[in-house]
């Protein structure tokens, strides 16, 4: 895409692009609570706050669950709200994110994504965010700081869009993406004022108006009230496409809901989500250049899942490997791989699949890790059967 | 504003679900909100109630405390000073009867 706009190329780890992105959004309210690996963002934001550059409130809550509960209230009287947490921090707003999301208050969050105790781990994987995909906000995972940036002002876009109004979770992989710096495109706010929604977008907590708001849902309306956000998070399909295609449009980055590679001619294909995807699609070129019909699928928007567009991208494969960085003891395998599983729940037809658990508590996965996951891919096509369901990569014994 | 909302709002609310028209996810406001301020006074609470309370008047001082302690503002005061549970919303929660400094209240029970 050739857009020309002025972009300034800046240094920035992925929490500061975060920050960024949120001044740029020039948000009126910021409630946050200090928590590894995310604190940078709120500390940047604090900053800009206190210098004057961007004209917020910021509270400083005493818990997550505050900080959650702040820019609600703060969402519901019209603010443009943010907060970020991570790991213990997002299990303390547990409660309140299904309220978030059923009170329609497009609050923008941003987790760097980090294990949970015990034990005791600061460090990156997927299990925050993936024990909170049913409490009905949209997700979004992010690969890279430019990504992550990017992703943080689509958000704010879809998230007001009046025919969403959702909350919007945006994933950093905790020190990988959070810590690390790269280069950021930057635009001029100018822009950015003109791809996002005015403000203030409503305000449902003016005394001229005197709404109650959080009624009880007695069991005559409870499931017609909850109905409305399942709604609202399945019409904010095609709005996560067009604010992702009017961003590639404006600026010159756009990603889909997914992202894929060598899946024309592909027999077998692995997915994974966040960082790690870069490293798997390296892994993965080296076996394509050794003649290994394998491809590689990146979800970048978890909720709503991407069924039907991962449905046409991946039928007629003989197997697929999803790497799940979480973990739902009990259950078969770990979350990415029940959602994918479930997509082809009704063909006669469908592709075998196997689960890879890996890179818990911020273990590494290497290329080494990559090339067992596509080797024993490769191994149930040729056999036609998948001997063990759900590996776990890397586990010392 | 409105029309955001929804041009939908019968003159009903989510409250006295059980003798209107129930209405569908499409026709009612969303977020969980309720537009018509007030509208609770139209839920009538007083179908819970397994105990009323019975003011003696012999005893009541109408100090009002009965009054000021109605979670539901179910105690009201009557032109001549004395208190009187409308009990239509009162659900016989019994701390009327618990606040009276001179134990004029008594709950009695529903059930005969």
């Amino acid at each position: 895409m050739a857009v020309q706009v002025q972009q300034k190329r800046t240094a920035l780890t992925g929490n500061y692009a975060v920050a960024e992105a949120v001044k740029l959004a020039d948000v009126d309210v910021i409630a946050a609570y200090p928590i590894t690996p995310q604190t940078t963002i709120v500390e940047k934001l604090a900053e800009y706050v206190a210098d004057g550059i961007i004209d917020a409130e910021y509270i400083p809550v005493e818990s997550e669950h505050s900080a959650i509960s702040a820019c609600l209230g703060a969402s519901l009287a019209g603010a443009r709200t943010f907060t970020a947490t991570a790991s213990q921090g997002l299990a303390l707003m547990h409660e309140i994110l299904f309220i978030t999301s059923v009170l329609r208050a497009p609050v923008v969050m941003a987790i760097a994504n980090r294990s949970l105790s015990a034990p005791l781990s600061i460090w990156n994987d997927h299990s925050d965010s993936m024990a909170e995909r049913d409490t009905g906000w949209i997700q979004i995972w992010a690969a890279n700081a430019q990504e992550v940036f990017d992703s943080v002002l689509q958000a704010y876009r879809i998230a007001e869009d009046r025919d969403v109004l959702l909350p919007v979770m945006v994933n950093l992989d905790g020190y990988i993406l959070s810590h690390t710096v790269e280069p950021v495109l930057v635009p001029e706010k100018k822009l950015v004022e003109e791809y996002l929604p005015p403000k203030p977008l409503w305000n449902r907590l003016s005394v001229k108006t005197a709404y109650t708001l959080g009624v009880v849902g007695p069991p005559e309306y409870y499931f017609e009230m909850k109905y409305q956000a399942i709604d609202a998070i399945e019409r904010s399909r095609s709005k996560i496409k067009e604010a992702d295609e009017v961003y590639g449009e404006m600026f010159g980055r756009s990603y889909g809901v997914m992202e894929h590679h060598f899946m024309d001619d592909a027999e077998v294909a692995l997915i994974a989500m966040g960082s790690v995807a870069e490293t798997a699609y390296t892994a993965i070129k080296r076996w394509r250049e050794r003649g290994a019909k394998v491809g590689f699928v990146r979800i970048r928007v978890f909720r709503p899942f991407p069924a039907e567009e991962l449905r046409d991208l991946l039928k007629g494969l003989k197997v697929i490997g999803i790497l799940d960085r979480a973990t739902s003891p009990g259950s078969l395998g770990g979350p990415a791989f029940a959602e994918v599983s479930t997509i082809f729940v009704n063909e006669r037809q469908r592709p075998l699949m196997k689960n890879y658990i890996a890179g818990l508590g911020g273990r590494d996965v290497p290329f080494s890790g990559f090339d067992y996951m596509v080797q024993r891919l490769l191994e149930a096509a040729e056999k036609e059967e998948v001997d063990e369901l759900c590996e776990y990569v890397g586990l010392r014994e | 504003m409105l029309e955001l909302l929804g041009e939908h709002i019968e003159k009903q609310g989510c409250g006295k679900v059980a003798e209107k028209k129930l209405l569908g996810w499409r026709e009612i406001p969303i977020g969980a909100m309720n537009d018509r301020p007030g509208s609770s006074a139209e839920y009538h609470i007083g179908a819970w109630r397994t105990f009323r309370p019975v003011v003696d008047h012999e005893k009541c001082t109408r100090c009002g405390l009965c009054w000021i302690y109605c979670p539901d503002a179910a105690m009201q005061p009557r032109e001549d000073g004395y208190y009187e549970p409308n009990l239509d919303y009162c659900k016989g929660c019994g701390i009327c009867a618990n606040s009276c400094p001179v134990g004029a209240i008594e709950m009695v029970s529903e059930v005969r």
